[in-house]
């Protein structure tokens, strides 16, 4: 085990949740809860309703039944920029960077949440707006150093290798220092090396900045390793929940990653 | 190696975003401003002023307003010109209907109209991207020039729908010189390209570029989509506004509705493919590159006097601009700011190989 932060208290409540795409059910009854400073995965087969439950958390989707309680208040159909404002930030399966920009500026736009002056002040770049930038900048390359991407600040992120861009990204959603970070996939495409960087860093932010981490992951080496709780989705339905030896031996579990009858 | 900026140490997060962090660059854009401030409006002829720099820098201002909104926010629109109309008759109107008004003044509250007039018809684009909102704005261009054309308030009842530009003083000087217009637009385009490049490094300039790249995610990342956008379809049609301002007063001094058809916004629009998407500077090459090529090509005709038709150089120009367009598409989507750029890049080591 890790000795990261104690866990804490539930600080989202999901209750019933069921969201489907026309005729397409990605979900069904689903309920799950989230304790503060843990790392808890959402493992399952391909289109098990991982990321659509994510999407739930963070406001992208609105189900048709159920609410999302987060830190004792229901919601319903939030924004993703208002969940951000709450303190949820996430990253994407497939990456989700802004191509056009610096992997400095991508960091900063994490920031942008926290900037005050006003456009007028912007356009003149004068007094607030001068301080802020700088102020924001300063806790930026404190995220750029935790992530080890210095030597590529000022690259556009579209000449980026694979791996790194995955580690811009994710310093894109700390930028916006996060209570609740959620990691979809991770680690895919990533070579052993990449990988064990990403559980490093994972785990370090956990530990260090006491963020409740859920992610979604296929690498179930990763998985058992670096989660305290688990859940397993299959066909948009919780099939097991519990700590990674308690999922290690669930028969659901098993049956529907092994095949059987369903 | 005389663009290099080696032994050039920046010790402040200030100085590492300044706009030029080269010192050559800061030498260049110095050496610039006082040429065009002070050498150009003593030394030019009236032609050179108002023939060329004015409607330059004029049509610069226009450009910038469109790469604002379509360059850095990705929000396409074809109602540059419109926006330019709108401008131009509410600063005619508050000049002639409130007497005593500054120009300064009257040209601020015509951009402010065009900026609400931007927010309006840039409602759609909450729901709609790409084409079909280039399709939204173009309903903004018809509509405009319509109104403007069909409604005589606006023109002041003048019999032909033509507004006239009425005497311009600023602080009791008197704006009547092709000198004095023109250090008017320099002055004027120059404060609003700062504060274009201004927001364009600020946290305004990187939320219109996330939801131009990546809009999810920029919503994910706390950035509010309605708030971004309407904000740049604001700033954007205040910029196109003044510079339709400036064009009907300064340029033209008489103007009717169609000065701001549908072939002005395209011709915007060009201006920005060429000189660069997304790019301060590639507005002003973009400019300079449409204004200059007729010029040039007349002086070609000149050359081939008799031999080739005026017709037939007319003709040759819209095949130049449709070549280049699709060249400029397909080889460097980031126009002549881009070249620039690479050129630079190649000066730094230059003549040596490495």
């Amino acid at each position: 085990m890790t000795q990261h932060r104690k866990i804490g208290d539930v600080i989202l409540q999901a209750e019933a949740i069921s969201l489907s795409f026309g005729g397409v059910k990605a979900l069904s009854n689903i309920s799950l809860e989230v304790r503060e400073h843990e790392i808890l995965s959402i493992i399952g087969p391909n289109g098990a309703g991982k990321s659509s439950m994510l999407n739930v958390i963070n406001g992208v989707y609105h189900p048709q039944q159920g609410h999302v309680v987060y830190r004792g208040k229901a919601r319903d159909r939030m924004h993703p920029h208002e969940a951000a404002r709450q303190g949820i930030a996430r990253t994407f399966q497939n990456i989700a960077l802004f191509k056009g920009m610096s992997v400095l500026d991508n960091i900063m736009t994490g920031r942008n949440l926290k900037m005050r002056a006003n456009f007028i002040q912007q356009a003149l770049y004068w007094g607030r707006a001068q301080r802020e930038e700088n102020t924001q900048r300063a806790y930026v390359e404190k995220i750029i150093d935790f992530l080890e991407i210095q030597h590529i600040r000022k690259t556009p992120v579209g000449r980026l290798p694979y791996g790194l861009q995955k580690r811009v990204e994710l310093a894109r959603a700390l930028a916006a220092e996060p209570t609740m970070l959620l990691l979809d996939e991770p680690m895919a495409g990533m070579n052993v090396e990449e990988k064990q960087d990403m559980c490093r860093f994972v785990l370090d932010v956990n530990d260090e900045f006491g963020t409740t981490i859920v992610l979604i992951e296929h690498d179930m080496g990763v998985v058992m390793d670096i989660s305290d709780r688990i859940i397993v989705l299959d066909y948009g339905k919780k099939i097991g929940d519990g700590t990674p030896d308690e999922i290690r031996v669930n028969p659901d579990v098993i049956a529907a990653y092994l095949g059987g009858s369903h | 190696m005389f663009y290099r900026e080696s032994g050039q140490f920046k010790s402040s997060y200030a100085a590492d975003s300044a706009i030029f962090t080269i010192a050559q660059d800061r030498v260049f854009i110095a050496a610039l401003l006082a040429l065009s401030f002070v050498a150009v409006p003593g030394l030019a002829s009236d032609y050179l002023l108002s023939g060329i720099l004015i409607p330059f820098l004029i049509l610069s201002l226009a450009a910038l307003g469109l790469n604002i909104l379509t360059g850095y926010a990705g929000q396409l629109s074809l109602g540059s010109a419109a926006f330019m109309a709108v401008g131009a008759f509410a600063t005619y109107n508050f000049m002639v209907r409130l007497p005593g008004m500054p120009l300064l003044l009257a040209l601020l509250l015509g951009g402010l109209c065009a900026a609400l007039v931007g927010v309006a018809f840039g409602l759609p684009s909450l729901r709609i991207k790409g084409f079909y909102l280039a399709v939204a704005t173009l309903a903004a261009q018809f509509f405009i020039e319509w109104v403007f054309t069909k409604f005589g308030w606006f023109s002041n009842y003048s019999s032909s729908g033509v507004i006239s530009a009425p005497a311009m003083q600023i602080f009791g000087y008197p704006i009547d010189t092709p000198a004095s217009k023109y250090l008017l637009t320099l002055s004027i385009v120059a404060f609003m390209a700062l504060a274009a490049k201004n927001m364009a490094r600020a946290s305004i300039g990187r939320a219109w570029m996330a939801v131009r790249d990546m809009d999810v995610a920029a919503e994910v990342i706390g950035i509010p989509m309605l708030r971004t956008k309407l904000l740049a379809f604001a700033i954007s049609s205040f910029y196109c506004g003044v510079a339709g301002a400036l064009y009907a007063f300064v340029l033209l001094g008489t103007v009717d509705a169609q000065a701001f058809d549908l072939h002005r916004s395209f011709q915007i629009l060009f201006m920005i493919i060429i000189g660069g998407v997304g790019s301060i500077l590639g507005s002003f090459l973009g400019a300079a590159f449409i204004v200059l090529l007729p010029i040039c090509l007349n002086l070609i005709g000149q050359v081939f006097h008799g031999a080739i038709s005026t017709q037939f150089l007319a003709n040759l120009e819209m095949m130049l601009f449709g070549g280049l367009i699709i060249f400029f598409l397909i080889v460097e989507p980031h126009g002549l700011a881009r070249l620039w750029q690479i050129t630079k890049e190649k000066l730094r080591v230059w003549p040596f190989p490495h």
